[in-house]
């Protein structure tokens, strides 16, 4: 008989050696003469677990993991391929441990599953299914299934996607051409859950993004995805492809009489064409510059015309609400918090992966009861929340449920869902410090408190770290934070000094210790 | 795999790359990344020749290379070494892994090891934030990158042994 053998394929199981282990199965198997077949999962997001080889069975997959080279030999010895779990890296079934057991996955429910570039597996699993209510549906209704299941943008600003939608639907094109623009440039550190959905399941996206375009009118839909992330480019392109070859995208789609075009188009590794406005320059050709607001880009968006800009999250939980219903969606989550979010955990952590969750939970259990402390054992000290601009939060604020009123009560951004910890060898002031010298490199130059105040942030912090008039400074520091905050056209410049103050505000001592010794220096 | 598969400028070949592309709208950073990914990086020549066919000014194109990290105008060494200096890469490790390689290969960000090997470029996020210090070559993405790990893929990237596909 075959024994069927999944190997993951995301970037990171690539990264801990998956596409060695794969090759290595094959060789040993056919050394030993056992008829197997090797499949590529994406991933199941264990990341600490990578490589995770799963072994097809009845009763369900049998996982073994972390699985390095050197393992491959006793693996076949304990006859791992029968889901013979006599092995030390046996972790049993795979949809049995705790932490993919307790997530409710929505929008990652195939996530390590299918084969990415598979459309049958995507189909098999619902793929598909949303789509083929919306074709039957009204423009409006799709937006109003939207609007109903209470989902917010995932980029970052938490803005209802219904409501986007409902005005790029209502604004007449004066060219009569709008567009979809998936926001793929995800920048913020200690986050891949977009680049999950475009490794691991890209006929989501493509999916929601048809929903979209049949939902405001739009023919054209782009995905501006970072050069940082070549499989995930990759992977798109050939989903995009099966999915032309299928009648899925192109003209009459399906026989519905709907049309609608699709394509990647690469960044070029700038953060600020994250921002929207930025972004959409940067799609017509331009340098990043960001616009401003209004008009919005859902009324006056790419070349001028009416644009929906969606988060890959945000697209990619479309499906779902038109195959499960809205009211799927919105019966979870807390407050004005409907659904799940796609948390990620990163950093100093012992077990670091995707981790999808109905909003509500504290930050806490997400670091202790999924993420189980830090990698390195010391303690849990500080954790940035949300990507650069996010605030680092203090053990006091650990107890916060993850919900984006929640977080904003405490001048902290849920954001994109990033969660990165820090153990106790980390000195935030120099992590001030890098937020501002992020600013430096990454400022689109429009306006002179994100330009210039990022580069005096840098000088002043490293003033307080040589302990030279720290008091003056820090209170210097606090002025161009404020100046910042008021006068940034955009959130670069607006947000930077969340994690600057956060960091001065929670972790004084930090920017403070040096003061003493100079003293002393000077007295000696 | 990392082994650069640029080749010497052409520019035959870079008008027909231009031509390919430059009726999308918004053409220029498609085809500012087709020229990088042929010659490696992005040459005076080439500047004239996207300018010309877009009908910009060379000024303009000039603006739209300089204002993206990801292009270069100078030829960059046979490798591209790129190290994650963010946040969660911080968290694990990576200020001491950029100190090394600095270190290791004597030259800072955006310079190029004496033997024109390898160039170090700085990089925010490799999307590989659970499993850090990240790396990337070329296109491959490497985790939990310390010194030694390090010191092991410059080595490999020092020699053109050919290597046993496994
Ligand atoms: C500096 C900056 C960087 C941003 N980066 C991203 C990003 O990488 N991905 C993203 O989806 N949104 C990002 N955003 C948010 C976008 O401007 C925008 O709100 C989002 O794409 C809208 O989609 P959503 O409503 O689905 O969230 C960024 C915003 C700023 C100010
Ligand atoms: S705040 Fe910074 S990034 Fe945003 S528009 Fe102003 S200069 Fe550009
Ligand atoms: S922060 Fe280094 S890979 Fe994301």
């Amino acid at each position: 008989m075959t024994f069927r053998i999944h190997v993951p394929s995301d970037t990171t199981a690539k990264a801990r050696g998956a596409d060695r282990i794969a090759r290595l199965i094959e060789i040993v198997a056919e050394e030993h003469k056992i008829d197997v077949e090797v499949r590529r999962n994406g991933t199941r997001g264990l990341y600490w677990l990578e490589t995770l080889v799963e072994v097809e069975t009845d009763e369900g997959r049998y996982g073994f993991g972390p699985v390095k080279e050197g393992d491959i030999e006793s693996l076949f010895a304990a006859e791992f391929y029968n889901g013979n779990i006599e092995h030390s890296l046996a972790v049993g079934l795979v949809e049995e441990i705790p932490y993919l057991k307790r997530q409710e996955r929505f929008t990652f429910s195939r996530l390590g599953i299918n084969d990415p570039l598979s459309l049958e597996d995507y189909q098999a699993k619902d793929g598909f299914k949303g789509l083929a209510n919306a074709i039957k549906l009204s423009s409006q209704d799709i937006v109003d299934a939207v609007k109903e299941s209470g989902l917010r943008g995932r980029g970052g600003a938490a803005f209802p996607t219904g409501i986007k939608w409902q005005t790029v639907l209502d604004v007449p094109s004066p060219k009569n051409q709008k567009y979809i623009v998936c926001n793929a440039d995800e920048g913020d550190s200690g986050t891949f859950a977009d680049r999950l959905v475009m490794e691991c399941d890209p006929f989501m996206l493509i999916e929601g993004m048809i929903i979209a375009g049949l939902a405001v009118g739009a023919t054209q839909g782009y995905i501006y995805c970072r050069s940082e992330y070549p499989l995930a480019i990759e992977n798109l392109n050939s989903a995009i492809q099966t999915a032309y070859d299928h009648n899925l995208l192109g003209a009459d789609i399906q026989g519905s009489g709907k049309h609608f075009d699709l394509e990647v188009r690469m960044g070029a590794g700038a953060y600020i064409c994250g921002e929207e406005t930025s972004l959409l320059e940067s799609l017509e050709g331009k340098r990043g510059l960001v616009r401003a607001k209004p008009p919005l880009p859902a009324i006056v968006g790419l070349f001028g015309q009416p644009t929906v800009v969606n988060n890959v999250l945000s697209l990619a939980a479309v499906p779902f609400i038109l195959d499960k219903g809205a009211k799927a969606y919105a019966d979870v989550g807390v407050g004005r918090s409907r659904g799940t979010l796609p948390f990620q955990v990163a950093g100093n952590v012992k077990f670091g992966g995707l981790v999808e969750l109905a909003f509500g939970p504290t930050l806490k259990e997400l670091m202790f009861e999924f993420g189980g402390g830090t990698r390195s054992g010391r303690p849990l000290r500080a954790v940035q929340v949300g990507g650069p601009l996010g605030a680092y939060l203090p053990e006091s604020q650990w107890d916060t449920p993850l919900g984006y009123e929640e977080f904003s009560q405490k001048q902290a951004v849920l954001g994109h869902g990033g969660i990165v910890m820090f153990d106790d060898t980390v000195d935030m002031s120099e992590q001030a410090r890098f937020s501002m010298e992020f600013c430096v490199a990454e400022s689109c130059g429009k306006c002179t408190p994100c330009r210039i105040g990022s580069t005096r942030g840098v000088e002043v912090i490293d003033r307080i770290r040589a302990g030279k008039n720290v008091d003056a400074n820090m209170e210097l520091l606090s002025d161009l934070c404020e100046t910042m905050l008021d006068g940034s056209l955009c959130a670069m410049g607006g947000m930077t000094p969340f994690p600057v103050q956060s960091a001065m505000q929670h972790f004084t001592e930090d920017f403070v210790k040096n003061a003493a010794s100079a003293t002393q220096a000077k007295e000696v | 795999m990392t082994t650069s598969k640029a080749v010497a400028w052409e520019p035959v070949t870079a008008q027909a790359l231009i031509d390919d592309l430059k009726s999308k709208p918004g053409a220029l950073l498609p085809i500012l990344h087709a020229i990088q990914d042929r010659f490696s990086f992005i040459p005076e020549e080439a500047v004239a020749l996207i300018a010309q066919s877009l009908t910009l000014s060379r000024a303009e194109v000039h603006g739209v290379i300089s204002f993206y990290h990801h292009f270069r105008t100078q030829q960059p060494g046979r490798h591209m070494v790129e190290i994650c200096r963010a946040e969660a890469c911080q968290a694990q490790g990576s200020r001491a892994l950029e100190a090394h390689a600095k270190a290791a290969l004597g030259v800072d960000y955006h310079q190029t090891t004496a033997d024109r090997n390898i160039t170090l470029e700085p990089v925010y996020c490799l999307g590989n934030c659970s499993c850090g210090p990240s790396i990337r070559v070329g296109d491959e993405i490497h985790a939990d990158v310390d010194a030694t790990r390090f010191d092991e893929l410059v080595e490999g990237l020092k020699t053109d042994r050919v290597e046993i596909l496994l």
